[in-house]
């Protein structure tokens, strides 16, 4: 959102005095508007983080859930934490590149045209999709047989949950943000330093690698930190595809490849299992890991608005 | 040195090609992978689908009995029971999105054209960022915050003992209502919308607003009667983004909107807006284990198809009406 381009049509001495009563009441009631939504999500932000602040203690950092009644007993969220870090990493591993890959695509070959189209609104659809459709499907995709080897199978039964399963369909939750993004980048490049760059011999290819891409990396990098964002807020492909059983459950004893085939939780998931309406009901620990997540939702904010601002004052093509 | 060129170009167009093919084999693969996606949870619904006919979406019965007797075919393998009437469940989703896409499009219009042109420059650069920090708020927190301290507020002290009392036999009012998850839901998808209509009123030439202006017609007019008029597609196009975001919204709706198959009756008054329910996507939510009873399996992916088919049509919606902005040549 670059406000740079429009300048205000509001002239500086004009005043709303001489308005009709009606548009002073409607610029009256934007204010009021304007000034509430800042108030909730300041209250949003400062509610979780005075709650997290009571609630969080660094051994909860550290130790892990335990299924228990009792608020002494039932652990902290190191898996869960774990699990948020490793499933949004794992995710924008297929994302970024698939992403990059598509916007690339459609903003530079994007033939035949007939794919194109369906491909852009394929995206389109992608991105208003519910996680819960999502999570059923991959539900179905992950428990054939052919796949059993990305989750567990016990007595010939593929059980379906696994950091691959998750991780793939969480991909397509962050997949839309990259393209849209990284392909708004390809765009703002204008057509002349394409042919520039065929014109000193490099081909198409390498145009886009060594010069595009580079030109679009602060969107690619937009895209990426919102889609993120978007993983690990996740909670009902969580819920679905990881399992949400609280703590790693390795699929066998193989180090790396027997944890990203066995079940786990994430943040999300461990929030939505000790709210009041969950099995855990244990709100303390909830507070205490809404905060972490807050932590890192503000700062993937905080990331895409530095991005957004350096991109404003950098280099602009004549 | 004219061949060395030629030779370079010929291996170039090939590297080229090929990496017109790679990408464009990726597209396919994941254009294939959706395509999948809907053939695979169609034929899943399938059997519920057969079974109820359009009986599937009308009343009758209590619906949580049904999820019920579904469930237990499937678990203690009896003859497989489908019989499944959505309607309060369809009747609580149409409700709880109505209600919060209504609110929300009236307020995020007003920060919008607020947000763009009548905001003071310090104003304006808190408002920006708040949007997106608000659009990035994950469901589950919203559901907590809701469960935590809007649902305790509207139980203790929005409905009285009497109005408690008076519906005790059909269902209880504890404050996870219609009116909590319509609140919440409005907060969380009015920063879409606010997001969607500022870039369209953003891209509206400022030469058109200048000549109204010029007219002697004041900025708040001018800008309603001009900018918004001319961002009308923009805003169909965000409203019914938000709308198909709150029809899959699953985890934050299931936590605040009581979890009971019941339909709220607007003829209550205003208990109607206490009344629990829920909606379709909730519903999926709370019953994952039942993924493991073939039945009810397949019950769930008939919500699933619903609502797939219902954000596909959205989304079809949002593409067809940004059409006529396009065509005009204001692309935001």
């Amino acid at each position: 959102m670059s406000t740079t381009a429009a300048s205000p049509v509001r002239r500086p001495n004009s005043s709303s005095v001489s308005w009709r009563l009606s548009d002073r009441l409607g610029l009256g009631l934007a204010w009021v508007l304007g000034l509430l939504f800042c108030a909730i999500a300041a209250a949003i932000v400062i509610y979780f983080l005075v709650e997290g602040i009571r609630y969080l203690r660094p051994n909860l950092l550290v130790t892990n859930p335990a299924a228990a009644s009792s608020e002494s007993q039932t652990g902290g969220f190191l898996d869960p934490l774990l699990g948020t870090v490793i499933l949004g990493t794992m995710a924008m591993a297929i994302a970024v590149p698939v992403g990059v890959g598509i916007a690339v695509w459609l903003s530079e070959f994007g033939r035949p045209t007939g794919l194109a189209r369906v491909a852009e609104s394929a995206v389109e659809m992608l991105a208003g999709e519910p996680s819960v459709v999502l999570a059923l499907f991959g539900a179905i995709l992950f428990t054939v047989p052919a796949l059993g080897f990305l989750s567990q199978t016990t007595h010939g039964v593929v059980l379906g949950q696994s950091f691959f399963a998750a991780a793939a369909l969480l991909s397509l939750v962050g997949l839309p943000l990259v393209v849209a993004s990284t392909r708004e980048g390809l765009q703002a490049i204008p057509s002349h330093v394409r042919e520039a760059s065929y014109a000193v011999g490099k081909t198409k290819i390498a145009t886009t690698r060594r010069v595009l891409l580079p030109a679009a990396r602060p969107s690619m990098l937009t895209g990426t930190m919102l889609g993120l964002g978007r993983v690990i807020s996740d909670t009902a492909i969580v819920l679905l595809l990881l399992g949400g059983t609280l703590t790693f459950q390795a699929a066998n004893s193989t180090p790396v490849l027997g944890l990203l085939r066995g079940t786990g939780d994430t943040l999300t998931g461990y929030i939505y299992y000790n709210a009041p309406t969950g099995d855990g009901n244990q709100p303390s620990k909830a507070y205490a890991a809404a905060f972490v997540l807050m932590l890192f939702v503000l700062a993937l904010n905080l990331g895409v608005d530095v991005v957004l601002g350096r991109s404003r004052t950098a280099v602009t093509w004549k | 040195m004219d061949e060395d060129v030629f030779l370079e170009r010929d291996r170039g167009l090939s590297q080229d090609q090929r990496a017109e093919l790679g990408l464009g084999a990726l597209v396919f693969v994941v254009v294939a992978l959706l395509l999948a996606m809907l053939a695979f949870v169609f034929h899943e619904a399938w059997p519920s689908f057969a079974h109820n006919g359009l009986g599937w979406f009308g009343g009758g019965g209590n619906v949580d009995r049904q999820i019920e007797a579904i469930f237990n075919s499937g678990e203690y393998k009896t003859a497989p029971v489908y019989t499944f009437h959505a309607w309060p469940l369809i009747w609580s989703t149409i409700v709880i999105t109505v209600g919060a896409v209504a609110i929300a499009f009236v307020a995020a219009l007003f920060i919008a054209v607020f947000m763009i042109e009548f905001a003071p420059a310090w104003l304006r650069r808190i408002l920006e960022p708040v949007v997106r920090l608000l659009a990035s708020v994950p469901s589950v927190i919203y559901g907590l915050a809701g469960v935590l301290v809007i649902v305790p507020l509207i139980g203790n002290h929005l409905i009285t003992q009497s109005e408690k009392a008076a519906v005790t036999p059909t269902i209880q009012l504890s404050g996870a209502s219609l009116l909590a998850a319509v609140l919440i839901l409005t907060v969380m998808i009015a920063p879409i919308m606010i997001a969607v209509f500022a870039d369209g009123l953003r891209a509206v030439p400022r030469g058109w607003l200048e000549g109204s202006l010029a007219l002697g017609i004041n900025e708040w007019r001018t800008f309603w009667k001009v900018a918004v008029r001319t961002a009308r597609p923009v805003l169909v196009a965000g409203t019914v983004l938000a709308t198909a975001r709150a029809l899959g919204e699953a985890i934050m709706v299931s936590m605040v909107s009581g979890g009971v198959g019941f339909a709220p009756n607007p003829v209550d008054g205003l208990i109607f807006f206490f009344e629990p329910s829920q909606p379709l996507a909730a519903t999926i939510i709370r019953n994952t284990e039942g993924l493991g009873s073939p039945p009810m399996k397949h019950t769930l992916y008939a919500i699933a198809a619903v609502l797939l088919f219902s954000s596909a049509m959205l989304s079809a919606i949002g593409w067809a009406a940004k059409q006529p902005m396009r065509r005009y040549g204001v692309v935001p």
